[in-house]
């Protein structure tokens, strides 16, 4: 709203898939990363949930930080107020879609527990709030930001299915080749950080 | 200036509300369902529950009670419906309690269903029978060091039907460090002529909640809730001869069926031959009872027998675990004329060991009944 410098949409979109993926370039959201990318349809699930969440409630805590604690002069209190807003969200979320498609809730539906407490979640709001995106700019870059993450999932997903067949040395079996896989991966994307500004 | 120690609270607050307002909005719009029939085996009953909740609770709202020992919370596998029409696909929290031929015949946790449209549904018959008893707790007799027989009288008016070797979940509130309402199994060890009472066994287990409140904790007088009766421990109708070993409180369904061929007058229709198993005097109980129908029936044998005899015991009678005593009876004592049944109630260990003896003892596998204390 003050004076943040007006990035293009279009780029920050992009950005925050690829060049400052949330997951590769902050670390935010590994927990469940590490946990859930044994296969394909439950990482595709999860990404999609996480979509979901965070396009919804950055949007939600844009209209809270700018309209509520601003003007109240409560800033220090968004930490609170975004993840009640975060938890009654994936709630209010959860019995929509339950009621909506059995097999959207199947898909989608159990993983929305997992997600209140998804660092990734609240690490976007709070990055939102920093960088002082606009409306329009922050619901882009919740939306492109659950896209990263979806896309680093099914990435890291990828890549354990093809690890799982080869030979690892015991000591680094499981969670040891995992955390080698997202260095290398996070590597690979943190080269291209810079060529597209998010702030 | 004072005020504005009250601006961060009541901000927090008033989100907090907002958001608890709008989910329970949702809820009532995204969860009403209106009104769901359940028709029980193809038509047998039909209820009419709300919907939005699961089945489970939907059933017993309407007074069918399915077994549960969790409450609902889809951790113990127990509330096992068919379910006929189209209610979704098996969710993730159900498949480890269901077996590839449950899936496959459309076994479901009744649980974890939500009643969303009308649902055909399969139960066996028995459970129309179940019912929620607030019962009192009208006596409470030591029969042995660690047993206590729990009589409890039913509400004014109500009458309760059971078979012999049913059991009855018995319900005990918090206390202590256990935070939430137990329910456990017992076998009722009353006659079902006695339709006003149920009795149990409770043999105190070291670390058992429902058995340490039964008893450390339970009054005469006390309000206790039995959801009941249960199980398919019954007595077959044949002619063939019984053999009926039991240990501890496993005593309980026995008590029940003898009392009940008393009453019907069955007893003297078949060979019944008792064999119950303890380590010492101290552990044996209704032995007047039991030597009684020995004396008065040629065709009722009572076997007791002691793995530990104390030298106070004086005892006389068979000595050693009860398996080998019975292994002895079967090779000597017990004439093969008629079939033999087997009737089994104690630890799953005692259980075993029984099957095992008696198959040895060329009886069916599909003639051993048992009731195993899980």
């Amino acid at each position: 709203m003050s004076g943040a410098p007006m990035i293009n949409p279009f780029s920050l979109f992009f950005a925050s898939i690829i060049t400052s993926n949330i997951l590769l370039a902050n670390f935010l959201g590994m927990c469940s990363f590490i946990s859930i990318s044994k296969d394909m349809k439950s990482s595709s699930g999860l990404g999609l949930a996480v979509t979901v969440v965070l396009t919804v409630t950055t949007a939600i805590n844009w209209l809270l930080l700018n309209h509520v604690l601003i003007p109240l002069n409560l800033v220090y209190l968004r930490f609170i107020v975004f993840i009640i807003a975060i938890a009654a969200v994936v709630q209010m979320l959860e019995m929509i879609i339950d009621r909506v498609s059995q097999a959207l809730y199947l898909n989608l539906g159990i993983f929305l527990p997992l997600i209140t407490v998804n660092c990734a979640i609240l690490g976007v709001s709070l990055f939102m709030e920093i960088r002082e995106y606009t409306f329009f700019q922050s619901l882009v870059y919740g939306l492109g930001s659950g896209l990263g993450w979806w896309l680093a999932i099914m990435l890291l997903s990828a890549i354990r299915q093809k690890t799982e067949k080869s030979k690892v040395s015991a000591g680094l079996q499981g969670p040891g080749l995992t955390m080698i896989t997202i260095g290398f991966m996070a590597m690979a994307f943190i080269g291209f950080s810079g060529m597209l500004a998010v702030q | 200036m004072d005020l504005l120690f009250f601006i961060a609270p009541l901000a927090v607050g008033g989100i907090s509300a907002a958001f608890a307002a709008l989910i329970s909005v949702t809820d009532r719009i995204v969860n009403n369902y209106g009104d769901v029939v359940i028709d029980i085996n193809k038509g047998k009953k039909e209820l009419t529950v709300k919907g939005g909740q699961p089945m489970l609770f939907g059933l017993a709202e309407s007074g069918i009670f399915v077994p549960s020992a969790c409450g609902g919370r889809g951790s113990c596998g127990a509330c096992k419906v068919t379910v006929r029409s189209d209610v979704g696909p098996l969710m993730p929290t159900e498949a480890p309690y269901l077996t590839q031929e449950e899936i496959k015949g459309s076994v479901r946790l009744s649980c974890q269903i939500k009643l969303k449209q009308d649902v055909e549904i399969e139960i066996p018959e028995e459970l129309f029978n179940v019912q929620d008893y607030q019962a009192v707790v009208e006596k409470i007799t030591d029969v042995t060091h660690d047993i206590k027989e729990v009589y409890c009288k039913l509400p004014e008016g109500k009458e309760v039907s059971f078979i012999s070797g049913q059991y009855g979940q018995f319900e005990v509130p918090p206390y202590g460090k256990v935070k939430e309402r137990t329910m456990r199994a017992y076998s009722m060890s009353s006659a079902p002529s006695d339709r006003n009472h149920l009795e149990f066994l409770i043999r105190l287990v070291p670390g058992g909640i429902v058995t340490t409140y039964a008893h450390e904790h339970l009054k005469e007088g006390e309000k206790v809730r039995i959801i009941g009766p249960f199980g398919d421990f019954q007595v077959r109708d044949t002619d063939a001869t019984m053999i009926c070993v039991a240990g501890g409180s496993g005593m309980a369904p026995f008590k029940s069926i003898f009392q009940d061929m008393i009453d019907n007058g069955t007893i003297t229709n078949r060979d019944i031959w008792y064999f119950f198993g303890a380590r010492s005097r101290r552990d044996v109980f209704y032995l007047d009872w039991l030597y009684e129908l020995d004396e008065k029936y040629n065709n009722f044998h009572f076997v007791p027998a002691l793995s530990e005899p104390q030298p106070e015991d004086n005892w006389e009678g068979p000595t050693g675990l009860i398996t080998e005593v019975l292994d002895g009876y079967l090779k000597e004592k017990i004439s093969r004329e008629h079939n033999l049944e087997g009737y089994l109630c104690g630890s799953p260990g005692m259980l075993d060991a029984c099957m095992a003896v008696m198959t040895a003892n060329e009886m069916k596998t599909e003639d051993i009944f048992f009731d195993k204390f899980a």
